[in-house]
């Protein structure tokens, strides 16, 4: 036993390890991409194997293919990752697994980095597979650990839910000793002992059973009735389980439930014995033990995050079984619906529900030094001086600035809509450079200007996408237009990562989770194999040369693809910087207004470039019509 | 006795790693952790918080407001952004921050940029123990920009407010950072604790 500081999904990933996975497959997505890259990183043997897929769906194939080998296996994605890989889960769901298999599907309350706030719980219900939701990093170890279980004993795959607190918290974990027989962790205390233990020691390989493995209507139709036989055992034995658990004292008629990080706010924020119902399992959902905390009690608050999932099932609960107790939480208006929460959120609900009070020391905090303003704390009357918006905003020297500003100035004048996708390069919607008109989902951008182009002939219609983008979900689109003769310009932000995650490899990178050098696959040459005839590259730094380009293709017919290839700066290190030189600016401020890069700062009417931050990209420099920006040695 | 600790910045700062820092120093000393930090889009130029809580029966991965014993700052702005999270009372926590303004876009887009000393003038007006360090001149003599987190910590460290000491800060510096950075990120620890001591 030992203690020690890990990230959610650091303890998620040695958690797998010490389960004794072997195989990780996953897409990079925040908050979950640290789950897979702590699995890689602590692979010193090379035991397990550990892939980024091109995407969630194939992940989750590759990993099913091994659990049906009786290998256990874990797939890592993001809740909008969770979609891609919706249509191979809901089929599993049927046929089942024989190697434990647990998806891990990170939610996002806020959303914080992105597209919807979707909850992976209902993802439990709706394709009947259990879920497990830790509130903290030491939860989350112990529950992938218990998921493997699950998963195994009842050979389903199961969903393992963290939030981004979870994740992207760290804490002190009591991590389990290692079985040198096994490579996987000591366990005995976890119940009854297993027996079609597939994931320790060697897996037994596939074995040949089309009655198993085959998935057909009739097989579906058997399967779905043992499916709702094993979740209603399932609830009852949740009932149970350890992270599902009823604390406080009886006598009061006021109790509260939580689930999730919300149950850390809650204990954080709760004081006395009021009654505490805390859920782990949200689906099959802990029926028995949800009944005897409501039994007794008039009213109930209930804290959660995304949807009220929770709240639904006591609401379903105390119908059941006549119990006459208001259930409070987001469909009374009692908790907020969209957005995370917090220790303060939690703690002014619990103070308009009749459970607590204002500390006098907290009072003083908010008094002297501001609460939040939504909270009506007096903020207002501090006189705060008006901050800074910082906005995310593309690197200093990011190629993508460099990309968008050439295809803005090779369209300057014309009818022109530009569809931007999923990464980085969302950002280069943010002012001055305005240049993503649609966003909606990975590897929409090519399909979204094939829908508006169709509908608006006279326009040229734009579709940005990365490099991991176009691998993970960006050539059907491409064949589509190609296939039904549509008029589009793709343009190809290849900076060779997937930078918005933290820099992971892909298929373009000629690198793999395994450190083995693959062949790398060429965004030229498959764009050239599904037919798309007019096809030009160039290095957005140059940015004559990149603008040319965008000129050369624009007034084309058909697929026209522009490859702008440059390395993201993040992963390349700055050889020169560039200066302003005061003599020479006369302070027109076109590289502020047409760049927005942060190097550049103005002040006091004068501009000048932040040396820390200056990458050397040099396009402003490029784009100076006074020759004002020089390059100098980096520091 | 528990502590919190807030640090706030700018993406790029190296606030993540300061948290990392502070967090190993503490379990070093037997004690439990826990943080959280800002990781993804936010990062790319936004305000990045870390939330770093020592000692035990802690819950919430973030501090709760009206509960920071440090508010570490990288930038005038940010220190004000996240005050409410500092402790009043008799046991005010303490602030330090670094002088530097951070110029985000859309402040040089507006045309004026934003002044760091509005920013440090209402912090001396609303806190009791507040301590100004001039990261950029410790980082000049230092020899690198990206050693603003380490000033920081050296600062934190003097001031005691953490009880970490700057030796337990070294350690960590010492066995956690690559060698060929450890020369530079050690004398602007020191540096840093200096400037505090030196206020």
């Amino acid at each position: 036993m030992a203690g020690q500081l890990l990230m959610g999904n650091e303890a998620i990933g040695l958690g797998a390890i010490h389960a004794g996975v072997r195989l990780v497959s996953g897409y990079p997505g925040t908050p979950s991409t640290e789950i897979l890259e702590t699995v890689a990183k602590n692979n010193t043997e090379g035991r397990i194997h550990v892939e980024w897929s091109v995407n969630e769906k194939a992940a989750l194939e590759v990993a099913a293919g091994a659990s049906y080998a009786g290998a256990r296996t874990m797939v890592t994605m993001k809740q909008v990752g969770l979609n891609v890989a919706s249509d191979p889960l809901m089929s599993l769901a049927y046929v089942g697994v024989k190697g434990g298999m647990v998806v891990v599907s990170a939610d996002d309350p806020g959303p914080i980095s992105s597209q919807t706030e979707q909850d992976t719980r209902h993802f439990g219900a709706f394709s009947k597979l259990p879920v497990f939701d830790p509130a903290s990093p030491e939860e989350a170890y112990e529950m992938i650990l218990d998921a493997f279980e699950y998963s195994e004993r009842y050979k389903t795959p199961v969903l393992l839910r963290p939030t981004t607190r979870v994740c992207h918290g760290c804490a002190s974990v009591e991590v389990r000793e290692e079985d040198p027989r096994t490579g996987g962790a000591v366990c005995d205390d976890r119940g009854d002992k297993k027996e079609d233990t597939a994931g320790y020691g060697e897996p037994e390989g596939f074995v040949r059973d089309p009655g198993r493995w085959v998935i057909f209507p009739r097989l579906s139709y058997e399967n779905h009735k043992k499916i709702e036989e094993r979740n209603e055992k399932l609830s009852h034995i949740f009932s149970s389980y350890r992270f599902n658990t009823v604390q406080g004292g009886s006598g009061v008629k006021k109790g509260v439930a939580a689930g999730g990080v919300s149950y850390a706010y809650v204990k954080e924020s709760i004081s006395g014995d009021v009654p505490l119902l805390r859920v782990g399992t949200p689906h099959p959902f802990p029926e028995e033990l949800a009944r005897s905390f409501l039994e007794g009690l008039e009213e109930v608050l209930v804290f959660e995050e995304l949807d009220p999932v929770i709240e639904r099932s006591l609401l379903q609960v105390a119908g059941k079984y006549h119990i006459g107790v208001t259930v409070r939480g987001k469909l009374t208006h009692d908790t907020a619906n969209a957005g995370e929460n917090s220790v303060e959120s939690v703690r002014r609900d619990l103070m308009s529900f009749g459970l607590e009070t204002l500390r006098e020391d907290l009072r003083e905090a908010e008094r002297r030094f501001g609460g939040n303003k939504e909270e009506g704390c007096g903020a207002d009357s501090l006189k705060t001086p008006s901050l800074p918006v910082r906005p995310p905003v593309l690197c200093a020297g990011c190629p993508h600035r460099a990309s968008f500003y050439a295809v803005k100035q090779a369209a300057k004048g014309r009818k022109a809509v530009f569809s931007g996708d999923i990464g980085c390069y969302t950002l280069g919607n943010a002012k001055p450079l305005d240049m993503v008109d649609t966003c909606l989902c990975m590897g929409a951008d090519v399909t979204i200007a094939q829908g508006l182009h169709i509908v608006e002939r006279d326009a040229v219609n734009f579709a940005f996408i990365g490099d991991s983008t176009f691998f993970a979900s960006g050539i059907t689109g491409v064949i589509n237009a190609v296939y039904n003769r549509t008029d589009i310009v793709l343009v190809v932000l290849d900076n060779s990562t997937t930078a918005m995650t933290g820099h992971q490899p892909h298929p373009g990178t000629g690198r793999t989770m395994m450190g083995e050098v693959s062949q790398k696959v060429s965004i030229e040459k498959v764009l050239e194999g599904i037919g798309v005839e007019k096809i030009v590259k160039a290095d957005p730094l140059k940015i004559e040369e990149a603008i040319d380009a965008v000129g050369q293709v624009m007034d084309e017919t058909g697929v026209r693809a522009v490859i702008f290839k440059s390395p993201c700066i993040a992963v390349t290190k700055a050889e020169t910087c560039y200066q302003v030189d005061e003599g020479a600016c006369v302070s027109c401020r076109q590289c502020i207004r047409e760049l927005g890069c942060p190097a550049i700062v103005a002040c006091g009417g004068k501009v000048s470039i932040e040396p820390s931050l200056c990458c050397g990209c040099g396009v402003c420099a490029g784009i100076c019509r006074f020759g004002a920006i020089q390059e100098v040695d980096h520091e | 006795m528990n502590k919190n600790c807030l640090l706030c910045g700018v993406g790029g700062q190296g606030v993540i790693l300061a948290s990392k820092l502070i967090a190993y120093a503490a379990m070093e000393k037997g004690m439990s952790v826990r943080t959280s930090e800002t990781i993804g889009m936010a990062q790319r130029g936004g305000s990045v918080v870390s939330h770093v809580r020592i000692g035990e029966k802690t819950y919430s991965p973030m501090i709760p407001k009206g509960s920071a014993d440090v508010l570490l700052a990288f930038e005038p702005a940010e220190a004000v952004r996240s005050l409410p999270y500092l402790k009043a009372g008799k046991e005010e926590g303490c602030v330090i921050v670094n002088r530097k303004a951070v110029q985000p876009v859309t402040a040089a887009l507006g045309g004026k940029g934003y002044d760091g000393r509005e920013m440090l003038d209402f912090l001396e007006s609303r806190t009791q123990r507040l301590y100004v360090v001039d990261g950029e001149a410790i980082c000049r003599k230092a020899g690198s920009a990206k050693t603003l987190n380490m000033a920081l910590l050296g600062a934190a460290a003097a001031s005691n407010a953490l009880g970490i000491s700057i030796e337990e800060m070294e350690r960590q510096i010492r066995s956690r950072m690559k060698p060929q950075y450890q020369d530079m990120n050690l004398k602007a620890l020191e540096l840093g604790a200096e400037a505090l001591l030196a206020l």
